[in-house]
């Protein structure tokens, strides 16, 4: 029956497929001719010559042209038909996602706790290193950073380009007072996350007149004029050649190594350098948590709520009494000093660091870690962290794919391309981030009605404005 | 600065004083406002009476919004002063003193007097109590109706939670600081009938319900001086009529006095005490409702010529 209504109308489809699949054709044939067509190529003599790539050209737009075809004839009106149907909601989907939505926070924070004892004894001692340091501390990093950063970007609204700054002043601040004066590790963190609140404020007080993309510009200038001083500022940071040989955390004063005094000899176990990944795992894990109960309580604070009300009306705020200076200031410090936990925690887990480290792309892929996450949901930073970092270590991993497209082939090159894929991807799906839906800080219904005589709330004579909203 | 619930305590040292017109809360003189070489606002005084509700009408582009916006400390007026006093009226005597020391606010027993010209937008509302709202709502949208309330009482909750110190370790005295705020706020849905929808976002609110919440807002703050930028702009009769009842409960229960810009001629002549009509940046009337009606002045303001009916609804397009 369906067939039936649908053949002399499928007819029509297919014309007007071909004839979208021929525009496409045409537009395509035309950016690609002068981009994909023509190749310039210098020869041995040093001259420039014209080649020309007609399969390639030709293969690119067939390709483009039978997937348009085939979107135009399918895809397109199969999404139609559904945005026609009505929208049921399956109720065992529903309880499903419901269950999904409740369990998801204590399996991940399980997950991540049993993560170093889990892929020892899955991969074992040789292999469990890479998995520990490359994708768990690794991603615990991102993930910290985009938590602090969330509090500026997502919470305040404060777009900044430049936290990588933050993170570098942390990792220097480490890497240099440890080297200097022989600081521990766990006396050092907190000193380099005020000292990156600091310069977070000293950046702040200047610049947060500014707005949206002004403030944006002026937040990558600093990032970059950071860098720059990290690379010229040779007698101190030594430049481009960085800071080796920075002390390593020890565990509570046991340090990590083959000696006697070592970890492994006093604990009675055989040296591995995989203690240490495991401690530090558990260190930045740690870190993180610490980063999320902080912004999960100060969002139910005043200042949490106030820079959620900047983020939606500055104008506002300031009528309603707020110094928005002060508070954008507060975030600002909030933030740059999460990174300088962060940082020094990078110093310590590296041993050796550089302005290599900390150039705009770091920036680039924080605020896209928390841009795509959803902006103020955490557990969106998270999962936006964990598909942006382990996509990447992913990556090299993917050795089979040299098989496919020869022996040059580094999957790695292409990450900036996984990235632009993801966002575009994400922000078409869902243009808010992963996770949109922002928890109210607080609930009327928390807060049961104090026993009030019915007769003082409402006088009969004065009718509340507007009842009739009430069904 | 001030308990939770300041508003009954505001309330009783005041109550004396609300005959209108009797003691001036504000006080205009000589204001003037150029942006460049256009001249918004020349030389405009006008006195706003404590208890009153106060209308500044005038036709579109009167810089009707641009003396609001220098009232509220969004502006700095090229020229002028702007007082606003609380509390012992006697504290008035002190202006000349205060104008000539250079200081933002002076004190009289447990009167204040502050220029407002003087001070920055968010102490107008922290220090002088100052509260507005705005010709295109702005509300916190993302942020539920009870948020939105909750973050009128910054200052406040600032102050109980230790500038967040004692809040982040969650001492007693924040979460009974945090009870009284949410009961203000109960109290205040519950006055514009939008308890139900308390823990909703504020962008989902009809737009009436929008504008009673602006108001709500602005009046958690405890001011003493309520501005409303055309607060009955998009409602219907019905509903206007409601503001009207509800800007009278306001002023009546709260004490607040009320300067409001309006175009809805029949709001304004059924609710103002006071009405002070703006053209071009100058005043052409000041009176009350009955005098502005017949003021041949306003009436060619707003029809251009000379004309014996006025269309009341003239001057809403906007």
């Amino acid at each position: 029956m369906a067939q039936e209504a649908s053949r002399p109308a499928s007819r029509v489809d297919l014309v007007r497929a071909l004839r979208e699949a021929a525009i496409t054709a045409l537009i395509a044939f035309g950016m690609f001719l002068p981009l994909i067509g023509f190749n310039t190529v210098q020869n041995i003599h040093n001259e420039l010559v014209l080649e020309t790539r007609w399969p390639l050209l030709a293969a690119l737009v067939g390709i483009i042209t039978v997937g348009r075809f085939i979107h135009a004839l399918l895809i397109a009106p199969w999404l139609q038909r559904r945005a026609m149907r009505p929208r049921q909601q399956n109720p065992v989907v529903a309880a499903w996602r419901a269950r999904f939505g409740r369990w998801v926070i204590p399996f991940a924070l399980g997950f991540a706790v049993v993560y170093p004892p889990l892929a020892l004894s899955v991969v074992g001692f040789q292999g469990a290193v890479k998995w520990i340091d490359n994708f768990g501390v690794q991603i615990l990093i991102y993930v910290m950073l985009g938590w602090g950063l969330n509090i500026v970007v997502g919470l305040a609204g404060l777009l900044d380009l430049g936290y990588v700054a933050f993170y570098a002043v942390g990792a220097y601040s480490y890497a240099l007072l440890a080297k200097t004066f022989g600081l521990s590790f766990w006396l050092l963190l907190p000193l380099a996350g005020c000292l990156a609140a600091f310069w977070g404020i000293l950046l702040g007080f200047p610049v947060l007149r500014l707005r949206g993309d002004y403030l944006a510009i002026v937040t990558l200038a600093f990032g970059e004029i950071i860098r720059l001083v990290l690379i010229n500022w040779v007698p101190v940071t030594n430049g481009y050649a960085g800071i080796s040989s920075i002390p390593r955390p020890s565990f509570f004063g046991i340090p990590f190594n083959a000696s006697d005094e070592g970890f492994a000899a006093r604990m009675g176990l055989e040296f591995s350098p995989i203690y240490r990944t495991i401690f530090l795992y558990y260190v930045i894990l740690g870190l993180a948590l610490v980063t999320a109960a902080i912004t999960l309580r100060l969002r139910r604070l005043p200042i949490g709520r106030a820079w959620e009300a900047l983020r939606e009306d500055e104008i506002a705020c300031r009528s309603l009494g707020i110094n928005t200076t002060n508070t954008k200031l507060t975030a600002f410090a909030m933030g740059a000093m999460f990174a300088g936990f962060a940082g020094s925690f990078f110093a310590a887990r590296q041993g050796f660091i550089s302005p290599e480290s900390f150039t705009f792309m770091e920036s680039a892929v924080i605020v896209a870690i928390v841009v795509l996450g959803g902006m103020g949901s955490l557990l969106g930073v998270a999962i936006a962290a964990i598909i942006m970092i382990g996509g990447t270590e992913i990556m090299r991993e993917l050795d089979f794919l040299k098989l496919v497209f020869g022996n040059d082939f580094d999957p790695t090159q292409y990450r900036m391309l996984l990235f632009g894929f993801a966002m575009v991807l994400i922000m078409v799906w869902k243009p808010r981030g992963l996770i949109a839906t922002r928890e109210p800080s607080a609930l009327l219904t928390d807060y049961p009605r104090a026993s009030v005589p019915i007769g003082s709330r409402t006088d009969p004579a004065e009718p509340p404005l507007a009842r009739g909203h009430h069904p | 600065m001030s308990a939770p619930d300041a508003a009954p305590a505001t309330g009783a040292p005041n109550s004396a004083t609300l005959s209108p017109g009797l003691v001036p809360i504000l006080r205009v003189e000589h204001l003037s406002m150029r942006f460049g070489g256009l001249v918004a606002i020349n030389n405009f005084s006008f006195t706003a009476g404590r208890g009153d509700i106060t209308a500044l009408i005038g036709p579109n582009g009167a810089g009707k919004t641009t003396v609001f916006n220098c009232i509220t400390g969004f502006y700095k007026p090229s020229e002028g002063r702007i007082a606003l006093q609380f509390g012992d009226p006697g504290v008035w005597e002190e202006l000349e003193a205060l104008t000539e020391r250079g200081t933002r606010s002076a004190v009289r027993g447990d009167g204040t007097l502050f220029l407002l010209e003087r001070m920055p937008d968010y102490l107008v509302t922290q220090k002088a109590r100052v509260a507005r709202t705005f010709q295109n709502i702005r509300l916190f949208q993302g942020m539920t109706v009870l948020e939105n309330l909750l973050v009128a009482q910054h200052n406040t909750l600032m102050w109980a939670s230790g500038f967040t110190a004692l809040g982040a370790l969650g001492l007693p005295s924040y979460a009974r600081a945090e009870r009284a705020a949410i009961e203000k706020a109960r109290y205040w849905l519950d006055k514009i009938g939008l308890t139900e929808r308390a823990d909703h976002p504020a962008g989902e609110l009809p737009y009436g319900g929008q504008r009673r919440l602006e108001i709500a807002r602005a009046m958690c703050t405890d001011p003493v001086l309520l501005c409303l930028d055309e607060p009955a702009a998009g409602l219907n009769p019905n509903e206007s009529a409601e503001l009207g009842r509800y800007l009278h409960a306001i002023r009546d229960e709260h004490a607040t006095s009320i300067l409001l810009i309006e175009h809805d001629m029949t709001v304004v002549m059924e609710i103002s005490d006071h009405v002070v009509v703006l053209d071009h940046g100058q005043k052409i009337a000041d009176g009350t409702p009955e005098e502005i009606c017949n003021d041949p002045k306003v009436i060619a303001a707003y029809l251009g010529v000379e004309e014996d009916e006025v269309d009341p609804t003239l001057g809403e397009t906007r």
